[in-house]
């Protein structure tokens, strides 16, 4: 396992006209570890995303992939990466194996060397038999494996991914991320993705989180939950106003109101319920504890919910239909507090 | 932007580049059926719509408006038009995102221009040779005769064409390379590429006096034209009038150096489009 990290980044930073997309970034993303950048639409991912795959020049800071400067060298840079983006980048009225030859021509295949490539990989993805499909022909999931290909055609050490599994149903989804596990296990492959699916983000072997440009937390999922610090109890209740009101008041702690429940981030959530069931039998419906997911570590480090297009505005429910019901939602601005 | 010489070695051989990319052109256009169609139909209904029509009407004093007259001028036109409509699919490429897998592989932007270019030429010269044959096939039909000419000539003139479709899909380059959508390259070919084949000699003769005989003497496209009127109809129509072969041969080679520099300085410029 080469000791060189994958990524080295130091103060890096991107601007569109006056609007600051990334600002002062700095992480180190080890070889051979799959690293999800994590953060909501208009965090600074996707333009970090275009930095390090060298489509967009470098403006300030520094940044070495594989060991080689992305200013000074990005031809040698492109050689050994993998870019996967998240708009689709094949040619639609070309073939399966079409579009593999030309790209690996483009990466400097040639002969017999790419034509076997290009079965090896199609075979790996399991699109050996849709070879002489034409790309328009096969669905999303399947396009998306040929991106893959694609992207790993001429053996990459380091595979770039931008939000990988946009449009992908949750089978496919299960199928790319075990191919990210084979391709680090077996050949000690980087892969480095943006995501904004917080579920997605928890399988990686690390997490940068990134809100407004900032990185604002680097980990492993676990120690990112961790440092939260504490479980969540959710109490449903007819009248959630007055029951968080009485709770305050009883035992002197913050509780948040959350659509329709009662929200508590707590050392030692297990000797709190009975306390509360005791203190309102009539008042709870229900209880439920848990441990702290990546939304309550995203709202820990930036005060914000992860989903709201607004972080100032407390009142405005995100109406993103990528959201899944049972992501327990918060309230804004009242977790600082 | 910029290479240095450290980058540059690092890109992988160009010329397999170029030629993957001029295929990937080739192929596409044979697989979309109306591409081709409305590229050779067009220009035939044309030729045959104006040479029929002005044919019968008598413009000047002995010179004659006919099928003979307006088949080099078609022959650019269709040259024009597949070479135009090869480089528009550069908007497609980008918006499709085929385009931003390429910018991100480690080749360098003058095989990507080029390998585009020479692809789009490849198409202009398939079709150009076709409706060669159509005009050849013609005369010895013996429905009208559109050139008489020889074996060399005619070998001469199809170099000529390649020059001229070079040089024209150079040009589609730089025209599309900044734009990200299609209607607004539509735009440009009203106002733009339409005039600049009507004011080539193709359609007017070459001594129309005033401000449109300076235009015509300025357009490039003019002597491409010119040179193939040399080659095809020398011993037809009166030539006289036209510039000499060598300069038609200097100006058309002057005008693809000058598209293919334009091409290769801004395909090393990066465009806002390239972030769809």
């Amino acid at each position: 396992m080469p000791t060189q990290p994958a990524i080295e980044i130091a103060q890096l930073a991107h601007r569109y006209g006056e609007r600051e997309a990334i600002r002062d970034l700095t992480l180190k993303v080890s070889a051979g570890e799959i690293f999800a950048v994590l953060g909501p639409n208009g965090s600074g991912k996707t333009t970090l995303f275009r930095v390090l795959s060298t489509l967009i020049p470098i403006q300030r800071g520094e940044a070495r992939i594989l060991g080689h400067d992305l200013r000074c060298e990005p031809q040698a840079v492109r050689r050994q990466l993998g870019v996967v983006f998240q708009a689709p980048s094949l040619d639609k009225k070309l073939t399966v194996a079409e579009n593999l030859i030309h790209f690996g021509r483009l990466y400097g295949l040639a002969g017999r060397d790419l034509t076997s490539q290009t079965d090896e990989m199609l075979s790996r993805l399991g699109i050996a038999d849709r070879k002489r499909d034409l790309v328009e022909k096969l669905s999303g999931g399947l396009r998306r494996r040929v991106e893959i290909a694609k992207g790993m055609l001429h053996q990459p050490r380091l595979l770039l991914l931008d939000e990988p599994s946009t449009g992908l149903d949750p089978a496919a989804r299960s199928d790319l991320w075990q191919y990210f596990t084979k391709v680090r296990d077996q050949d000690g492959v980087t892969v480095v993705l943006t995501t904004h699916l917080l579920d997605e983000a928890e399988r990686a072997d690390r997490i940068a989180v990134m809100h407004r440009g900032q990185l604002v937390a680097l980990d492993t999922p676990a120690a990112l939950r961790a440092a939260v610090g504490g479980d969540a109890i959710t109490i449903r209740a007819a009248d959630v106003e007055s029951l968080a009101a009485k709770i305050a008041d009883r035992f002197h702690i913050h509780p948040q109101v959350v659509d329709s429940s009662v929200r508590l981030e707590l050392p030692a959530g297990h000797e709190w319920i009975p306390r509360l069931i005791e203190a309102f039998p009539d008042h709870i419906e229900s209880i439920t504890l848990g441990k702290p997911t990546l939304e309550d570590v995203f709202i820990h480090v930036t005060g914000h919910r992860f989903w709201s297009e607004l972080p100032t505005d407390n009142e405005s429910v995100s109406h993103n239909t990528r959201r899944r019901t049972k992501t327990r939602r918060q309230g804004g601005k009242e977790t600082r507090r | 932007m910029s290479q240095s010489i450290s980058s540059t070695t690092a890109t992988v051989p160009a010329w397999p580049v170029v030629g993957t990319l001029a295929q990937r052109e080739l192929v596409r256009f044979f697989r979309q059926r109306n591409r081709v169609f409305g590229a050779l139909g067009q220009p035939i209904i044309f030729w045959l719509l104006f040479g029929a029509g002005l044919g019968t009407a008598r413009i000047g004093a002995d010179d004659k408006l006919d099928y003979v007259h307006f088949f080099p001028g078609t022959l650019v036109m269709i040259l024009l038009f597949t070479a135009i409509f090869a480089t528009i699919s550069i908007i497609e490429d980008r918006r499709e995102g085929f385009l931003q897998g390429v910018l991100v592989a480690p080749v360098p932007r003058w095989a990507m221009m080029l390998g585009k270019v020479l692809g789009g030429a490849a198409i202009a010269m398939v079709q150009g040779i076709v409706f060669l044959f159509l005009g050849w096939l013609a005369g010895a039909l013996g429905w009208f005769s559109v050139m008489l000419t020889t074996p060399l000539a005619v070998f001469a003139a199809v170099v000529l064409m390649l020059v001229i479709s070079i040089a024209l899909t150079a040009l589609g380059f730089v025209i599309a390379w900044r734009m990200d959508s299609t209607q607004g390259f539509h735009a440009i070919m009203s106002v733009f590429l339409l005039p600049m084949w009507l004011l080539s000699g193709a359609f007017f003769p070459m001594d129309v006096g005033g401000w449109v005989g300076a235009i015509v003497r300025i357009n490039p496209l003019t002597y491409g034209v010119a040179g193939l009127r040399h080659y095809l109809q020398n011993g037809i129509s009166d030539l006289t009038a036209l510039p000499s072969l060598a300069i038609c041969w200097l100006v058309s080679l002057g005008f693809a150096a000058a598209m293919l520099v334009a091409a290769w300085r801004i395909a090393g410029t990066r465009s806002t489009a390239d972030l769809l």
